[in-house]
């Protein structure tokens, strides 16, 4: 059975930024632990408005707006959540969550296991990600690598609208401490997706088989998933059948799905827009190297962004991957007739 | 009259433990209670007729250079531009204060102190137009690059001014941060650092009321931003920040302690953000107009120019002067701001390392290969070959 469409109905599309909103609210509804602090979250109700209305609906005490210190607003959340609270932080933008990697790494993380489990975090850490919004210096910084070589955190990115909802549920209800990364520039992408029809809700750690193929996987996640999209809808002219594998969480990793898929195909290539060099790709192109090693045509490829620091909007079109180059990294999977 | 015990002054069994001895005396260090002011005062009749002129004539322009690089933003010619409007005196009393051996070190709002310090009108909206990070070369005039993670500018200038007088140079820097940006933890060990080594640094913040939406009573609880100095063991002084020749009196004066070897000092300028945080900000989600209203009739500008026409340094001619020197920069910027810069993408593998890395290399030919197969109309170089 089929949910009716959203213009079947009349409806209008959601965006993206509506759907974290209303997973935020629905949150804070259900549970009177979970509590938003950041910058500019309450009055405002951020940057990009992910928290408009709350601070109305719920109070001050439960929508801070806190000093401008982001050590300061994770610090803050540690001890909130040592006493049974449950924060969900937002940092404005992705370089700007800097100051809060000390907290991050030497206690977010490592909580849990340094008190043998008797100290859990269950902290969300919201961050803008990414570029393409034509952001100036320090604004469009995909920081996913630093989050993801730190064990104990939970790195989880969305790509679509019903995604976002489903996820930050989970993330929010998770018991260890989730780094959600919220692709700034899907943003205000829009999709049938109605706050008022039952929501999924999403497990972390599966990913998802956004179009099926046969002649290669393209695996990617967050900001990069339209992109991989277009390049398969162009890729049919070129005779291949391209598989889009959205990850969705990076840690937990979907090995299953992910080496499913490219045993079927037999070649891959991981895209992403953060810088390739020790960058997610890296490693999802290891383990699917060694999971995969005897079913693989052609060796695991990576469209990734320069290994240059983010460029100015000006030129940042040369830096992210476009379909072109993902469709040259795909000719060069060894094809046989080519 | 009720005398209280102090700990330590009597023979009371309450004595020092031991090695205790008192430190820095707090009293000499304590701001004063309300901010300083010069203009309507009586001491106002002993300013410098030139520094008051020249002080107007470079307020009248960046306020000019507010509304250009507005209307900039508008054109789409922009991405984005944090007017300064209502904090011309803080910005450009201060730059002019400097010496020139000595460095400013900007927070991202600062375009105006940049300009009055030397840096070029188009150059320092080359962050903002998005060409490039930083358009003018530091050296120079001496200005780090407009900073835009907040407050991690505060330890450079410590160290830059620290290095400067271990080499037996004269040089001060000048730091500039915002309200909201006190809050950060560069700004705590800044602070600190510059009062222990007694470095020849000038904190300055521009208290505009505001950080995006945050107002003052959520930002700090300390009397005020000036009273933190004394926590670290350096002066500080409250001034009244529209006001620009106490702003630029308060500066010479802490910018000669600390060429002297006095150290430190932390001022705070009292002041107001009379625009939104940027033109893509929505300020009536957060505040009342009224409160703008009262701030715009203690306009830095409206004050000076009250100052200069009652001591007859002005007259209408003097402003039309300014206003037209002031409208000269503002048209050849805008000439400037609507012709293209030519771009190379190439330049993003120019300067990441002192020598380009294999790796880079190799990034470079790809790119150059796609900007080539890209003006040959080719949708993606090179895949037939391959
Ligand atoms: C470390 C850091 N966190 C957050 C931001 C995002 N941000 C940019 S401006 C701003 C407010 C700054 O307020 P204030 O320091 O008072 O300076 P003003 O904008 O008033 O000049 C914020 C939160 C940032 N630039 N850097």
């Amino acid at each position: 059975m089929t949910a009716p469409s959203a213009t079947s109905i009349g409806r209008k599309p959601s965006t993206m930024a509506q759907a974290l909103s209303r997973a935020l609210r629905d949150a804070m509804a259900a549970d009177p632990a979970v509590h938003v602090l950041g910058e500019d979250v309450g009055t405002l109700g951020g940057v990009f408005r992910i928290t408009d209305g709350l601070a109305k609906e719920f109070g001050a005490d439960r929508v801070t707006d806190t000093p401008l210190a982001e050590a300061g607003i994770l610090g803050t959340a540690v001890g909130m959540a040592m006493y049974g609270l449950r924060p969900v932080v937002e940092m404005q933008f992705d370089a700007f969550a800097y100051p809060s990697l000390e907290q991050l790494i030497s206690h977010v993380a490592r909580m849990r296991n340094r008190t043998r489990g008797a100290l859990p975090l269950p902290i969300t850490i919201r961050v803008p990600y990414g570029g393409g919004i034509g952001g100036v210096e320090h604004h469009s910084d995909s920081s996913e690598a630093y989050y993801l070589h730190t064990p104990g955190l939970h790195v989880v990115t969305p790509a679509t609208v019903a995604d976002a909802y489903g996820l930050l549920h989970s993330a929010i209800a998770s018991d260890d401490p989730v780094v959600f990364l919220e692709p700034k520039r899907l943003y205000w992408s829009k999709a049938d997706w109605s706050a008022d029809a039952p929501q999924e809700v999403l497990p972390l750690g599966r990913a998802a088989v956004r179009r099926t193929g046969s002649s290669a996987t393209l695996i990617t996640y967050g900001p990069s998933l339209p992109v991989c999209l277009e390049a398969a809808e162009l890729a049919v002219a070129e005779g291949w059948d391209l598989e889009v594998v959205d990850l969705r969480s990076l840690m937990p990793f979907d090995d299953e799905t992910v080496c499913t898929s490219v045993r079927r195909t037999g070649r891959a290539v991981v895209v992403h827009e953060s810088s390739g060099f020790g960058g997610a790709g890296a490693e999802i192109a290891a383990r699917v190297t060694e999971r995969c090693f005897h079913h693989l045509e052609a060796p695991v490829l990576r469209v990734a962004g320069f290994d240059i620091p983010y460029p100015p909007p000006m030129l940042e079109r040369h830096h992210l991957p476009s379909a072109d180059r993902i469709l040259d990294t795909v000719a060069r999977l060894q094809w046989e007739e080519n | 009259m009720a005398v209280l015990e102090q700990p330590g002054t009597t023979d009371h069994p309450n004595t020092p433990p031991p090695d205790w001895h008192p430190r820095t005396d707090p009293d000499p260090l304590l701001p004063e209670r309300a901010p300083y002011r010069v203009l309507g005062t009586p001491t106002a009749s002993r300013l410098d007729p030139a520094l008051l002129r020249r002080l107007y004539a470079e307020l009248v322009r960046g306020r000019r250079y507010n509304r250009q690089a507005t209307a900039l933003t508008q054109q789409g010619r922009l991405a984005v531009y944090p007017s300064s409007t209502g904090q011309e005196a803080c910005q450009i009393a201060a730059a002019l204060a400097l010496d020139p051996q000595d460095w400013l070190f900007p927070s991202y709002r600062d375009t105006l102190a940049v300009v009055a310090r030397g840096v070029e009108p188009l150059e320092a909206l080359t962050l903002l137009r998005g060409d490039w990070h930083n358009g003018y070369d530091p050296h120079i005039h001496r200005v780090a690059p407009l900073c835009t993670p907040l407050a991690t500018q505060l330890p450079h200038a410590v160290g830059l001014a620290h290095a400067a007088r271990l080499k037996g140079d004269d040089t001060v820097a000048l730091a500039l941060v915002g309200d909201g940006g006190t809050s950060e933890g560069d700004f705590h060990e800044a602070l600190n650092f510059a009062a222990v080594w007694q470095a020849p640094v000038v904190f300055l913040v521009q208290n505009n009321g505001f950080a995006i939406s945050v107002p003052l009573e959520k930002q700090s609880a300390a009397p005020s931003f000036a009273h933190k100095a004394v926590g670290y063991g350096m002066p500080g002084r409250l001034v009244d920040g529209n006001d620009a020749p106490a702003v630029y009196e308060v500066l010479i004066e802490a910018l000669r302690r600390a060429r002297s070897g006095g150290g430190p000092t932390l001022i705070e300028a009292v002041t107001y953000r009379i625009d939104a945080h940027t033109n893509a900000d929505d300020a009536t989600r957060y505040r009342e107009q009224a409160e703008v209203e009262r701030w715009r009739a203690h306009d830095p500008i409206a004050l000076l120019e009250r100052e200069l026409r009652d001591r007859t340094l002005i007259d209408d001619e003097g402003i039309r002067e300014a206003e037209a020197a002031a409208e000269a920069m503002a048209a050849k910027l805008r000439d400037e701001m609507n012709t293209d810069p030519v771009l190379d993408p190439m330049e993003l593998f120019e300067h990441v390392y002192a020598e380009r890395t294999t790796q880079l290399a190799e990034q470079a030919a790809q790119l150059s290969a796609e900007l080539d197969a890209e003006e040959e109309g080719s949708p993606y170089p090179e895949s037939q070959e391959r």
